[in-house]
């Protein structure tokens, strides 16, 4: 098991580094960091000095993947790729447009995405598997019609459309929680009620339609008409027999998202104005602050192939049939 | 204001009308194709035999009819010429869609108006006929300009919705005697619900058309502009996006993914490696840098893009490619599973024996019987674009800003939000253009997955 687990892990090395590349040709190559400081600056009446010292103070004046004039070893080190991109795998992330240490803010950041993504998550799968399961149990008759057209509907939502009309009806309408902003402690509740309740809501159409699926596949197995033909009522199979089996593929399917849960939401962070990761990186793009864009880039990265790393030990806990060779 | 158009004008051909008609061209030839083959044919009378697919492609069409309308571009001449000049046109790039709904343009008002309103949103300073300054609700200039007395709007709302009914009905009548000879060669299809969704669409869309010359019939927005007119604008942004990401999606998952499959060995684990690399990171985030970074270059490059609309066409096709580029993986890797097991098969396996090259292979034995997966999530991600382009546009690394889109509306409209009395229409018209779009690709998308895969076929 431990090999195992080892070795999926060095697997993870080699896709870091292309992404690492990927990030670097998409920062540094496509445009040069003059274009960059360009940008940032705004095109008219700005001076060659003026770009010198915007990339002098970023670091990005630097050769970008061979320095020819730097002595011995800092031929490689002393360049953006080393300083910028390979520095990223040692979670030195540098600064943000602000100044402020980006992963310092990042772990400041973490826990407001996490109490939003955490109960959304549970919850979710709760209701996705409790919507599922009833429509299952009710296959083929106007209430399963009627809760696929359901689902349908739901899944055809923008999910803008879910923030708006929560925000509208609950909290300008009806007053019951604030429109949106955060607090520490258990004051935040107030606050997360509605994010986490439009966070189900919008995920409910596709999630359960899918689920359905699994557990309709699951029925239409041998063990459950052995099962109905001891005579079991339907409830003791669909609990009993159905339930545990289809929530395998459920809940494996789950585990390569529960690192992501870190990044936060970046639409619900946003409309909230819940300082989180997600919102963080909204602000990020909207000021076209390079350094946090490719920092995020690369925390998710790592975080996916960590949910990846986690599906592959998962299967194997619950599924007894799977050999680690 | 629109110069005269029967004087001639310059065809304009931006790149995703170009791209997006030759799109059709290959739909239609593909079409024509199925028409010849049965066994090409079968899946999709499996598809057009469900009542779902019936509704749904009528609704469809009516949006691609729209779309295509505003992919035609040209650029009016100007009326007023000095003699012995060489012809001049207009700066601002017309489509057909914009000629056709020429009033919806020019009736633009000062700021916000409600529905069918008379007046303005907000109170002005208006001068009174006896010369003294008063705060109240200014007329319109275009909505119910017509009325004398705006107490009369209601009858008058009325009476033109009757004429528009009665023109849709007799060419919706029109439209089910043309249809007899199609009727006749397919009796399998749905028509008749196909006709009666055609029906409850001109029902509903002939009144606003005719009602659009008299009223902004969804409003107006904050710069006066007609909302029902950003709404039709819209789509044509929305269907770009769905579908011609599939340009870039196509060769790249159809081809990696079956090569992969089919070659094994090293080829296998580059092309497994390139697409675990490109999925691991996260779809919005890789979006968002890859805009970020054709912004800076637009912006570096001002030369290269002399119009505000071929900027605004450009960045479109670029987010058209990066949203391709991202998405391309799920297709490969489905399609690496299939052509696994395609290529252990007896008929590939006699290929080989015949000494059949590895090309004749890939495209004449492994493609066409993978094409049912690549047809099902085509039309399976359209709709999954068309929302995802909302949510980029909100983010800000969507289309330009100056392309409508209901990305932008809904952007737009966000704000609007706070202010009270609430400016609803603009979410509305979005909300509602776009939920039926969507729901209607999710029901098409059902029925194709249901005719075209042989596991669901048995149950």
């Amino acid at each position: 098991m431990l090999g195992y687990i080892v070795r999926r892990a060095l697997y993870a090395i080699p896709i870091l580094i292309g992404v690492n590349l990927i990030t670097f040709t998409l920062f540094f190559v496509v445009n040069t960091p003059d274009d960059m400081a360009r940008m940032q600056l705004g095109t008219k009446r700005v001076t060659p000095e003026a770009i010198e010292l915007w990339k002098a103070e970023r670091g990005y004046d630097k050769p970008l993947v061979w320095n020819a004039r730097a002595p011995g070893a800092a031929k490689l080190t002393d360049t953006v790729f080393y300083r910028k991109s390979l520095r990223l795998f040692a979670l030195d992330f540098g600064a943000a447009e602000d100044g402020r240490n980006i992963a310092a803010e990042i772990r400041k950041r973490m826990w407001p995405s996490l109490a939003i993504a955490v109960p959304v998550f549970l919850v979710g799968l709760l209701a996705n598997v409790t919507f599922a399961l009833l429509m299952a149990f009710f296959r083929a008759t106007y209430l399963d019609f009627g809760g696929v057209v359901l689902c349908v509907a739901m899944m055809s939502i923008s999910t803008l459309f879910y923030i708006i009309g929560g925000q509208y009806l609950v909290s300008k309408l009806l007053h019951l929680v604030p429109i949106s902003g955060y607090d520490h402690g258990l004051a935040a509740a107030k606050f997360l009620v509605l994010p986490v309740v439009i966070g189900v809501l919008s995920g409910i159409g596709s999630g359960s339609r899918w689920y359905r699926t699994l557990f309709l596949e699951e029925m239409g197995k041998d063990y459950v008409r052995t099962a109905r033909a001891k005579g079991l009522p339907e409830t003791a199979v669909m609990f009993g027999h159905v339930l545990k089996n289809a929530l395998i593929p459920i809940l494996t399917g789950c585990v390569a998202v529960i690192p992501l849960l870190f990044m936060g939401s970046l639409l619900t962070e946003s409309f909230f104005g819940i300082p989180g990761l997600g919102g963080y990186t909204i602000d990020a793009i909207q000021a076209q602050d390079f350094a946090v864009v490719r920092s995020m880039v690369f925390i998710g990265s790592v975080l996916y192939i960590l949910g990846l790393l986690l599906t592959d030990i998962s299967y194997t806990l619950v599924d007894p049939r799977i050999r680690l060779q | 204001m629109m110069p005269a158009m029967s004087m001639g004008f310059l065809p304009v051909a931006l790149w995703t009308d170009v791209l997006l008609w030759l799109l059709v061209a290959a739909v239609a030839a593909y079409g024509w194709r199925c028409s010849r083959k049965p066994h090409l044919a079968a899946p999709w009378a499996r598809v057009l035999r469900t009542r779902r697919a019936a509704v749904t492609c009528v609704v469809l069409s009516c949006y691609v009819l729209v779309a295509l309308m505003d992919s035609v571009h040209f650029r009016p001449r100007l009326e007023r010429q000095e003699p012995g000049t060489a012809t001049a046109y207009a700066g601002h790039v017309w489509s057909l869609l914009d000629l056709a709904e020429r009033h919806l343009y020019e009736h633009s008002e000062k700021t916000y108006s409600a529905p069918f309103a008379t007046r303005l949103f907000s109170k002005e300073l208006v001068e009174l006929p006896d010369g003294s300054m008063e705060r109240e609700y200014p007329r319109l200039r275009y909505g119910g300009a017509q009325l004398a007395n705006e107490a009369d709007r209601g009858a008058d709302v009325a009476w033109r919705v009757l004429l528009a009914l009665l023109g849709a009905a007799a060419l919706w009548g029109a439209a089910g005697f043309a249809c007899r000879p199609l009727v006749r060669r397919y009796p399998a299809v749905r028509w008749g619900v196909a006709w009666a969704t055609l029906g409850a669409v001109l029902a509903v869309m002939a009144p606003l058309l005719a009602l659009s010359n008299w009223y902004h019939v969804l409003g107006t927005d904050k710069v006066g502009q007609d909302v029902f007119y950003q709404t039709l604008k819209s789509i044509r942004t929305s269907l770009i996006i769905g579908t011609l990401t599939t340009l870039v999606l196509l060769p790249l998952g159809l081809g990696l993914g079956v090569m992969a499959g089919y070659f094994k060995g090293w080829v296998d684990d580059a092309i497994q490696y390139v697409y675990t690399t490109i999925h691991s990171i996260p779809g919005v985030l890789l979006i968002a840098a890859a805009v970020l970074m054709m912004q800076v270059y637009i912006d570096s490059h001002a030369a290269l893009f002399p119009t505000t609309a071929q900027r605004a066409d450009l960045r479109l096709l670029f987010l058209c490619a990066i949203l391709g580029f991202t998405s391309w993986t799920g297709m490969a890797r489905l399609l690496r599973g299939e052509a696994l097991k395609l290529s252990e098969l007896e008929f590939v396996q006699a290929a080989h024996a015949f000494g059949v090259a590895h090309r004749r292979v890939l495209l004449h034995h492994l493609a066409p019987n993978v094409a049912h997966i690549v047809i099902i999530s085509v039309v399976m991600d359209f709709s999954s674009l068309v929302l995802a382009e909302a949510v980029l546009s909100y983010v800000g690394v969507g289309v330009d800003p100056s392309t409508t889109s209901f990305g932008t509306m809904i952007n737009a409209a966000r704000l609007e939000m706070a202010r009270e009395p609430m400016v609803w229409w603009s979410l509305a018209a979005a909300f509602c253009f776009m939920f039926v779009l969507v729901l209607a690709a999710n029901l098409f998308a059902d029925a194709v997955r249901d005719g075209f895969d042989p596991r669901g076929r048995a149950s």
